[in-house]
């Protein structure tokens, strides 16, 4: 599988850095600053009291990456007691998703990552209340198209992402973790029951272990997200590390969860996927019960050779002349995933069409 | 373009001006350079003629990296690969493939690239506090004067480093939070519309870039710093006075204290990460503070502006 030096050597062994000229630094900054995850390196070879030996240029980027993770790790708890203040008076369960759940949970993949936005889980009843409260509080919708709104509203999974009028922070509520037309169904009152409490947070959950890393999975590999799959990457390998050995009877169970929630498919692409790339270990029972996931071997054949040039970073150092196809495939196989294909043809020609010709003015 | 090696044993460190423009020209075009500005490298690829001429002459001094093996920065400002190219001409600013600004009239070229490498060290630097602010030095001693724009903060900044103060940076004061010395950057100094003639004639040896007109600060053009204060870059200084300038037409200089709550919130509302630091943004500001003496000062004559900060500096 194809491997971009030096981040995918670092990722997969921080040690390795301590061997590194001047040369090799220069390039993994650059790769780790258009991946999003110079913190994240600069937070792991912190852990492992590897960063004073890092010579002084290179280290003040590292430094600096940290002062930015440190900070948006704040920025996030401000905001999520914001969120819940504005939900006071709408007598509903929230559930904090992806980032925003690993730094409420305090979990290692919190450590050193950038934040976009914050993302929660609510009832879909519970939409109209939510948004309404959030709308007293601040939040303004971002898209206001008229056929955005649709799009969202009638098709996704989520309302169209939100923005705090003063504050300009982003939050998406969700109501699932796929679009309503996507091929796949996981059924959001199973992930609602499951769902856990947060130390230091009242009113808030935050999903299950093996939740978190099938949704983490079904985003990255499901949703087509694709901006930050590398990010993504690391956030998978570094939850099934810490619930591996954390969470009990999770390796024996996750697939068995996973069947439960229609996303086994996710699973064996995020298991294959991390142990190959990160060296994620994986139990071999747990890689070959997830098996019962695996497409045809053609198709693993394909998607090997798309995800393992989707998941490098976004660097001139690490693409070949398939990088730009196999991101263009990847984006179309996400909406093919995501919308039975009538529906899919009309979005596409309105995007293409009548949507350029609305936004003109 | 000489192979920097070869020469390594005859010049014991090489500037820009070792170099002709024509080939200063030809690298910036083909593998671009590593410029050393104080305490950062830049490795700048560009191939829009103005860009390259303006390095000839305002990075004259500046030492060009022979050891090209690491650069803080890789930036390039080129022409974005559209049909404008032939129409209406504009200039794209990187960040290797990321792009932090929309492109600008190719005539803005050279300015653009300052701002973005303002932009760089403003977001990406934080070992130091990064304030909006210009800083001077006399007798070991710097002086900040910070200031939003349109205060007279870079044409005061300019006069005084033509009547010997040392520059240390025109835009962004660099405030190390291990020992709280300004660390000099020295890059040349953006003037604005009228204060382009008034520094032309308060110096008429003094170097600048040819002016780009209509950007959205008016027309701009950069003044080269000081040969000796570009050779004193490595030099770091103590903070001593925080001065918070204003340009006020028809007025005597008038040099007022300032209460030291004032100047914190004033320091701490122009500089760029202070609230990244978080509580070492705020300790750092605090230390500032207590270092210096703060002043509020309005001017309309840069000669009278200057002896009274000459006399500042001898107290």
């Amino acid at each position: 599988m194809k491997s971009c030096d030096p981040i995918n050597r670092v990722l997969r062994d921080p040690g390795a850095c301590s061997s590194f000229n001047l040369r090799q630094w220069d390039l993994l900054i650059r790769q780790a600053r258009h991946a999003n995850l110079l913190g994240r390196i600069a937070s792991s070879l912190a852990e492992r009291q590897l960063l004073e030996a890092v010579p002084d240029k290179p280290r003040s980027h590292l430094e600096a990456a940290l002062v930015v993770a440190e900070r948006q790790v704040q920025a996030v708890q401000w905001e999520v007691k914001c969120i819940m203040q504005a939900l006071a008076d709408v007598d509903t369960p929230v559930i904090l998703l992806k980032g925003a759940a690993y730094v409420a949970s305090q979990l290692p993949a919190a450590n050193g990552r950038l934040f976009a936005d914050v993302d929660i889980l609510v009832p879909k009843s519970q939409l109209d209340a939510v948004e309404m409260a959030l709308k007293l509080h601040g939040w303004i919708t971002t898209h206001h198209d008229a056929y955005d709104q649709r799009y969202y509203r009638t098709w996704m999974h989520e309302l169209p992402p939100m923005q705090h009028l003063t504050r300009e922070t982003v939050l998406d509520v969700h109501h699932t973790i796929l679009p309503e037309t996507a091929r796949l169904r996981p059924d959001p009152q199973k992930l609602r029951e499951a769902a856990i409490p947060v130390d230091g947070f009242t009113n808030v959950k935050v999903l299950a272990p093996m939740d978190m890393v099938l949704h983490s999975a079904t985003h990255l590999f499901h949703d087509g997200e694709l901006e930050h799959s590398l990010r993504d990457l690391v956030d998978l390998d570094s939850l099934l590390r810490h619930f591996g050995k954390n969470a009990p009877g999770f390796w024996q169970t996750l697939v068995k969860r996973a069947q439960e929630l229609d996303l086994t498919r996710p699973l064996f692409y995020a298991l294959r996927y991390t142990s190959c790339i990160l060296d994620t270990p994986v139990p071999a029972e747990t890689l070959e019960a997830a098996k019962i996931g695996s497409p045809s071997k053609l198709t693993v054949k394909l998607m090997d050779a798309l995800f393992s040039r989707a998941m490098q970073p976004a660097h001139a150092s690490c693409g070949d002349l398939l990088t730009g196809s196999a991101c263009r495939l990847l984006f179309l196989r996400s909406h093919w995933l995501r919308m039975p294909p009538p529906l899919l043809i009309q979005h596409l020609l309105h995007k293409a069409f009548i949507s350029p010709r609305d936004t003109q003015y | 373009m000489k192979k920097a090696s070869n020469l390594k044993s005859i010049e014991p460190r090489l500037n820009v001006s070792s170099f002709t423009p024509s080939e200063i020209t030809h690298a910036l075009k083909r593998e671009g350079i590593h410029l050393s500005v104080g305490t950062y490298t830049i490795h700048l690829q560009s191939a829009i003629p103005s860009v390259s001429e303006s390095i000839s002459l305002l990075y004259a001094d500046y030492p060009l990296n022979e050891d090209t093996s690491f650069a803080d920065f890789h930036v390039s400002i080129n022409h974005p690969r559209n049909v404008r190219r032939w129409i209406h001409p504009q200039a794209i600013f990187r960040i290797e493939t990321y792009e932090p600004f929309k492109p600008l009239p190719a005539d803005q070229a050279y300015p653009l690239l300052e701002w973005g490498l303002n932009w760089c060290v403003s977001t990406q630097y934080h070992r130091y506090l990064v304030v909006h602010a210009a800083v001077v030095e006399k007798n070991g001693r710097a002086m900040i004067l910070p200031a939003p724009p349109g205060s007279g903060k870079s044409t005061l900044c300019a006069a005084l480093v033509l009547r010997g103060w040392r520059l240390l940076s025109d835009e962004l004061t660099l405030v190390s939070l291990n020992d709280m010395q300004i660390v000099p950057m020295c890059r040349p100094i953006s003037l604005k519309n009228e204060s382009i003639p008034i520094i032309q004639k308060y110096d008429e040896s003094v170097t600048m870039s040819r002016p780009s007109f209509d950007t959205n600060k008016g027309t701009v053009a950069h003044m080269k710093a000081p040969k000796e204060s570009i050779q004193r870059v490595r030099e770091t200084a103590p903070p001593a006075w925080i001065v918070f300038p204003k340009y006020q037409p028809g007025t005597a200089a008038k040099l007022d204290k300032f209460s030291k709550a004032s100047a914190f919130m004033g320091v701490a509302a122009n500089a760029f990460n202070y609230s990244m630091l978080g509580a070492q943004g705020f300790q750092t500001v605090s230390k500032l503070i207590d270092r210096c003496d703060c002043y509020e000062f309005s001017y309309s004559n840069l000669d009278e502006a200057i002896s009274m900060f000459d006399r500042l500096a001898q107290q």
